[in-house]
């Protein structure tokens, strides 16, 4: 059974746009148009898109914050908006720019209450935070009233609160958005053995594409309210032309150059050849036909970056006419 | 072990509230302080006015102070109840709300505990006492239903004027400038109730006693204590109403709160 069933979910906002002194128009704007996904258990799910595409829109749909205006959804085999406490109990959501956590108190009272809000028994909640405060560190700073902690220390104790109710799904919204490396790698190797255990589904909302490298096997895109990609990365590296490409050192530069299907020579200053290759290409052919030159000193293979990738996916949409 | 009732959850609530702003102690202590000032400077005016003259539409000045008295101790209950909720904008604006939304509580309750005004106890504390005063200068003869009114108006009086507090900061949800209109019917209906209704004049008086509901949060009751009939000739059991005017205006602002948050989850603003 999937956990997360969305399909044609749509959210239409009403603008008003200022037309003159008094007189205004309003629009109708599809932040989310039509978006179907499916989500099975245990699966680690990256939904990416520009800001604005309407990541966070949907992600409010699912959790039963907002309303669709058409389509439908379910989640854990519940209606959000009207089944929203029975589904809160189910899942667990982290936004990146919004705490869940009581400010002035310490740490440890935020848990002490959330356990009382989810109703969770008290054997359960100990366990569960016990795993947390090893696997996240946070026994420095669970004495540590909210507001003294640094970012990454939140976010750490963010994660820790949606997570005490044992929730089936977790929502995370750009849960290592401006934090610094160290903890950026201990939010993300927390996620990824969170994903590996299989019971929880997470899905994800990130600008980082280290994140998504690390953690996400499968991609969804979204842009203008609409899925333009849904697979995992190769996929998405096949379809929309990645290119790797092969730097080699000569002794000296060779005379001629063998031409390839689908190789470019990108740039030759001095002894260095750079070559990018189309997705069909094949490493092997040309790395044997430049052997043959003779002369070879060096080789190496670069994989194309998903950052690349994601750019030219969002670009590629741009000429498309504004809804 | 037993589930936890739902009342015991909005108590620990309460109580992690009280010691967030405990937390900063000199402000507290500061704040409940000013809290109690605050009522000392609306009293003032009242005194002021009877420095000039004795008596004010047939009503001296220990009789205008039970209505004072009964409409302060009302207001600055629901004050400490309910008083911040006047920034559901705020709450909007920084997600406060959908983080209520995620969790499995009653939105309301959960905005309601989590903003607890525990800073306004000071102005309750000197609400009792301004009303103990007015009790004893107007010679209220304290049977035992003197005693019941005296316990049931301001408690009444506190869930009218939250019903008021909730409905217009509810309009926030379409409305965002609706502070001067939420002020006008909270604070204006505090400083409306605090004087004898024979103060004010025709439609305006109609408007805001009957229309509106304000007369029954202490005028009405006052008559009783003082065991007078109404200068303006309306029955004397209409003080013991304000109970059920509070629950109507309850229910009221509960269906203007409920369509507020669903305007706000289809439009999501």
């Amino acid at each position: 059974m999937h956990v997360i069933e969305a399909k044609g979910l749509r959210k239409d906002f009403t603008v008003r746009v200022r037309k003159g002194l008094l007189r205004r128009e309003r629009r109708e704007v599809a932040a989310v148009d039509g978006v179907d996904l499916t989500v099975r258990r245990g699966e680690l799910l990256g939904y990416l898109g520009p800001n604005g595409a309407g990541k966070s829109t949907t992600l409010k749909m699912l959790t039963g914050v907002l309303n669709p205006s058409g389509g439908q959804v379910s989640v854990c085999g519940l209606t959000p908006v009207p089944q929203r406490i029975l589904l809160a109990r189910r899942i667990g959501v982290v936004f990146g720019q919004r705490s869940q956590l009581w400010w002035d108190l310490p740490l440890r009272d935020s848990y002490e209450l959330l356990r009382h809000i989810y109703r969770v028994p008290a054997a359960e909640h100990a366990a569960r935070l016990r795993r947390c405060r090893d696997l996240l560190e946070l026994d420095p700073f669970l004495d540590t009233p909210v507001r003294q902690l640094s970012l990454g220390q939140r976010m750490r104790g963010e994660l820790t609160a949606a997570l005490l109710h044992g929730p089936e799904v977790i929502f995370l919204d750009e849960p290592t958005i401006g934090l610094d490396v160290v903890s950026k790698q201990a939010v993300r190797g927390f996620l990824a053995e969170l994903g590996e255990s299989g019971d929880t589904t997470i899905v994800l909302t990130t600008h980082d594409l280290a994140d998504i490298e690390r953690l996400c096997r499968r991609i969804v895109v979204i842009d203008h309210g609409r899925v333009v990609h849904d697979g995992g990365i190769d996929a998405l590296h096949a379809r929309y032309g990645s290119q790797r490409r092969v730097v080699v050192d000569f002794d000296t530069p060779p005379a001629a150059l063998p031409t390839l299907p689908g190789v470019h020579l990108e740039s030759a200053t001095g002894p260095r050849l750079t070559f990018t290759l189309d997705g069909s290409a094949s490493v092997g052919a040309l790395v044997s036909a430049l052997s043959a030159l003779g002369g070879l000193r060096d080789l190496s293979v670069a994989e194309p970056e998903i950052e690349q990738v994601i750019a030219r996916l969002y670009r590629s949409d741009e000429g498309r006419a504004p809804s | 072990m037993a589930e936890p009732s739902t009342a015991a959850i909005y108590r620990r609530l309460i109580a992690a509230q009280v010691r967030s702003q405990a937390s900063y102690r000199a402000s507290f202590v500061l704040d409940l302080l000013s809290n109690v000032v605050f009522l000392g400077a609306d009293l003032l005016t009242v005194l002021v006015v009877f420095h000039r003259v004795p008596v004010l539409a047939g009503f001296s000045l220990t009789d205008t102070l039970l209505v004072f008295g009964l409409s302060s101790l009302g207001f600055s209950l629901a004050d400490l109840a309910v008083g911040n909720i006047d920034r559901m904008q705020r709450h909007v604006r920084t997600g406060l709300l959908d983080a209520v939304l995620i969790r499995p509580l009653g939105v309301l309750w959960q905005l309601l505990v989590l903003d607890v005004g525990v800073r306004r106890l000071g102005r309750v504390c000197s609400g009792v006492v301004v009303l103990v005063v007015a009790v004893h200068l107007a010679g209220v003869p304290l049977t035992p239903a003197d005693v019941l009114l005296l316990v049931i108006t301001p408690l009444a009086g506190a869930v009218f004027f939250s019903a008021v507090f909730v409905a217009t900061a509810t309009v926030a949800f379409w409305w965002v400038d609706s502070g001067e209109l939420s002020a006008a019917l909270t604070y204006g209906g505090r400083d409306f109730t605090s004087y004898p209704m024979t103060v004010y004049g025709g439609w305006f008086r109609h408007v805001l006693a009957f229309g509106l509901g304000f007369g029954f949060v202490a005028y009405y009751p006052a008559l009783i204590l003082l065991d007078r009939p109404d200068p303006l000739g309306a029955p004397s059991w209409l003080g013991w109403c304000s109970p059920v005017l509070a629950a109507i205006a309850a229910v009221l602002a509960g269906l203007v709160w409920r369509t507020g948050v669903r305007h706000y989850r289809s439009t999501g603003s």
